[in-house]
């Protein structure tokens, strides 16, 4: 068995082709059977926790961002939004959940939603299972464009200061 | 007293409301769509993927077999032709079909309605017609168009209408059509795993596909059908949704094949079907068409058109339609829902068209008044079903002139004692005209709903251009008001209102349906022939556009304009985008090939200054004298 991983899902909207795959990708490792195929005929049907979005300019997919300081968590009545610690996701326990929408109400990215029958409130979980396994989130493994990806604070920021040294050394350059 | 009457955009609104999908919210739910679908980059021919390649050069560059990009778009773009030539050459193959039987004595329910063209068209096959009974022409005739669909070394009969440059370049890339169907089932072939793998020589393949539908398949149809529904002459007619009447019994017909739709308009207007409408409350029955069969009805007898391809479901939203009569092509699935919140019954009708949720009738030729009959009683029984306080007919209606055709245009033009193209010609010559364009194809919510071509011809005209609409682009246009001789005044430049004004004509001439696109290629032929401006249609200034494409049929319609020497601009992409060197190859190489290309311009207005530039370009070739006008403002 692998180690289990931590991080965060990153986007690079750039690389984004609104293909959706994604979604199905998010489904299907929420589905029961896990399986494309069969997942579809799945009653209930696995909803996306992952939705590609477009303005006029650009398409991003978006997720639930596992908030240090979640709205969600402080706002939920009954205590149903959860997380264990602070590099864990925040998770949501259904048989907690009463539907109320309040966590619909503070999300500031609009990313938490209730499922079609209005029944459940659907959100990323950052695939936390598969975590444990060592395995990245769906989505991320199953982007065709690397448009998302998985990578922790630390990993980010140092990709970012390579980025902006790099840059300077261009700068230099020309 | 007569309720208010509501706007299409109120009933647009009313329906969404109501909760009732149309196309506009499917179409919503579809945003974002498929990137890889966008871009042409998927691949689903075979078994080893589906393939995709990563546009942004991170992921795979070839498909599991090694196809690149180049090779998956092109193979892509050519099953759509492939599709698109097989559905329009399969109408021509059902109405040469007809033509037989009615000429063997089994499809009593038609007539020969245009002697002329039955003969002219038979001898142009090599038919003896001298001695011979009109029954026995057509059967001929129509087993000799049969044959083209199957043969497998010969051209089919028509190809050799085109301008001699035309064919001469057509044989020295090898992509003349030899029959109909065989071209099709190659590109089929050609484009399975491990077959064809040079995009340029897909890019050939595609052209013979596209020149069997646009010279052949779907010049069968437009003939064959000229002769058993009649040769169309301009006449005076109305379009939109107004055309619907409030107290009568309201039938649509809709799809693409004039078989059945023209024998429901006969069917209507007897005697015995008035009765009955009477009889369930109604004052009478109106029969209106949507999309390119209401363009053939309309064409060949005035019958309205309610609607083009978009308006299809907004049609029965009005609440008082009792019947909708569908055949092929362009039929929404969607409709069945909509009609499950009204009273309206839909009947599917042709065999290869059967629609989940609508009651299927199904024509047969032989029994073809019997069955319209069938459906035209169904429809008069649901008047009394019919909701009258849900009755919202909008206002909107229109005054069109339809019926122009590459025959009967120079007796408009010239006159009785002038009737060939010569004033067409020298009209281009002069500079009063600056050159002719088609702008033709389907509306579809991704572009403006229609819009575009409003916009677009109202451009073309402005700058002296003629334009010759079929489809719905054509009904679009109509419903604005630009197919009227009074729009000349309104829209068109100096030159053409001349034109316009003295034979009476409009800027903007209906030629038909779809099918019909192959009389716009008549015209280019006979407009070579005429001459004085171009030994080819290359060299002719013409061009086309479909500024809102939507169908694959419009793909394989834009490929033989540009493989017959064409520029063809499409109003959003092909899905080839994801190749640059597809792209190269149709916007520019091709024009080294075969004397057409393709453009792609989102903004009609932009559109119609591409097209403007290009016949600048072909005029200045063809050493023309500068525009008329333009001249005159240089003066001042």
């Amino acid at each position: 068995m692998k180690k289990p991983i931590k991080g965060n899902i990153v986007i690079d909207a750039d690389k984004c082709v609104a293909c959706k795959t994604c979604e199905l990708a998010c489904s299907v490792a929420h589905s029961r059977s896990k399986d494309l195929v069969w997942a579809i005929y799945e009653k209930p049907i696995s909803p996306p926790r992952i939705k590609v979005e477009s303005t006029d300019e650009f398409v991003v997919p978006l997720q639930c961002r596992h908030c240090e300081d979640a709205p969600c968590i402080k706002i939920c009545p009954t205590k149903a939004i959860t997380r264990a610690d602070r590099e864990s996701p925040v998770l949501i326990d259904q048989g907690k959940c009463i539907g109320c929408k309040w966590c619909v109400l503070v999300c500031p990215f609009g990313v938490i939603n209730m499922d079609k029958d209005g029944k459940f409130i659907i959100k990323c979980d950052l695939c936390f299972e598969r975590l444990k396994q060592g395995e990245k989130p769906a989505c991320v493994v199953s982007c065709p464009t690397h448009a998302l990806q998985f990578k922790t604070v630390k990993e980010i920021s140092k990709e970012k200061k390579k980025e902006y040294l790099i840059n300077i050394k261009k700068g230099k350059k020309e | 007293m007569a309720k208010e009457k509501v706007s299409e955009e109120k009933l647009k609104e009313m329906c969404h409301s109501c909760g009732i999908e149309t196309v506009w919210q499917r179409y919503d739910a579809q945003d974002p769509h498929c990137g890889f679908g966008l871009l042409g980059l998927c691949c689903k021919n075979c078994n080893l993927g589906p393939c995709r390649i990563d546009p942004f050069e991170e992921g795979a560059q070839v498909g599991t077999c090694g196809a690149d990009r180049d090779t998956i778009a092109a193979r892509n773009l050519a099953r759509h032709t492939a599709a698109g030539s097989a559905c329009h050459s399969d109408h021509g193959r059902e109405i040469a079909r007809t033509l037989m039987l009615y000429g063997s004595g089994k499809a009593s329910s038609y007539k020969i309605k245009s002697e002329e063209k039955l003969k002219k068209v038979a001898s142009e096959y090599g038919i003896k017609i001298e001695g011979k009974k009109n029954e026995e022409i057509a059967a001929e005739l129509g087993r000799a168009m049969l044959e083209d669909f199957g043969k497998q070394e010969e051209p089919p009969v028509f190809i050799k209408r085109a301008p001699a440059k035309q064919q001469k370049i057509w044989e020295k890339h090898n992509i003349v059509p030899k029959g109909i169907d065989r071209p099709i089932v190659e590109t089929m072939s050609r484009t399975n795993m491990g077959v064809d793998n040079d995009y340029k020589n897909l890019m050939l393949g595609i052209m013979k596909t596209a020149l069997a539908d646009g010279w052949a398949g779907s010049m069968i149809a437009t003939e064959a059908s000229d002769i058993l529904f009649g040769s169309p002459q301009a006449l005076r007619a109305k379009v939109n949704l107004g055309v619907l009447k409030e107290d009568e019994v309201n039938i649509l017909i809709h799809g693409h094949v004039p078989l059945l739709s023209d024998v429901v308009v006969t069917v209507s207007q007897s005697e015995e079907m008035l009765k009955l409408a009477r009889e369930n409350g109604a004052k009478g029955i109106t029969v209106a068409g949507i999309c390119c069969t209401a363009n053939e009805i309309l064409v060949r007898r005035g019958v309205p058109v309610a609607g083009n391809f978009l308006q299809q479901e907004l049609a029965i939203t009005t609440g008082a339609v009792e019947g909708m009569i569908v055949d092929l092509q362009c039929i929404m699935p969607g409709l069945v829902k909509v009609a499950s919140c009204f009273h309206t019954k839909l009947f599917s009708t042709h065999p290869k068209a059967k629609f989940p949720g609508m009651e299927h009738i199904e024509f047969e030729e032989e029994k073809a008044l019997e069955i319209a009959r069938e459906l035209v009683k169904r429809s008069i029984e649901n008047f009394p079903n019919r909701d009258k306080a849900r009755v919202n007919i909008p206002e909107e209606s229109m005054d069109l002139i339809a019926g122009f055709t590459a025959e009967n245009i120079f007796y408009y033009l010239g006159g009785k004692y002038r009737a060939t193209y010569r004033p067409l010609n020298d009209a281009i010559i002069s500079g009063r005209i600056r050159g002719v364009v088609g702008v033709v194809g389907c509306d579809n919510p991704k572009m403006q709903s229609g819009k575009s071509h409003i916009q677009m011809v109202k451009e073309l005209i402005k700058h002296d251009v003629l334009v010759v609409q079929t489809g719905c682009s054509a009904l679009a246009c109509a419903k604005e008001g630009l197919l009227v001789p009074e729009s000349a005044k309104k829209y068109a430049g100096r030159g053409l209102q001349e034109i316009c004004e003295t034979v009476g004509i409009p800027p903007v001439l209906h030629v038909g349906s779809c099918v019909d696109n192959t009389r716009i290629l008549i015209a280019c032929a006979n407009m070579v022939k005429e001459g004085g401006i171009g030994e080819g249609i290359d060299e002719l200034p013409i061009a086309g556009a479909a500024p809102e494409w939507m169908s694959e049929k419009a793909i394989a319609i834009g490929w033989y304009f540009v493989a017959s020497g064409a520029l063809v601009v499409f109003g959003s992409d092909m899905p080839v985008t994801g190749s640059a060197n597809v792209m190269k190859y149709l916007t520019k190489d091709v024009e080294g090939i075969v004397g057409g290309k393709w453009a792609f311009e989102k903004d009609p207005v932009k559109g119609a200054h591409i097209i403007i530039k290009h016949i600048d370009k072909k005029r200045k070739a063809l050493k023309l004298s500068a525009m008329m006008y333009d001249r005159e403002k240089v003066k001042v």
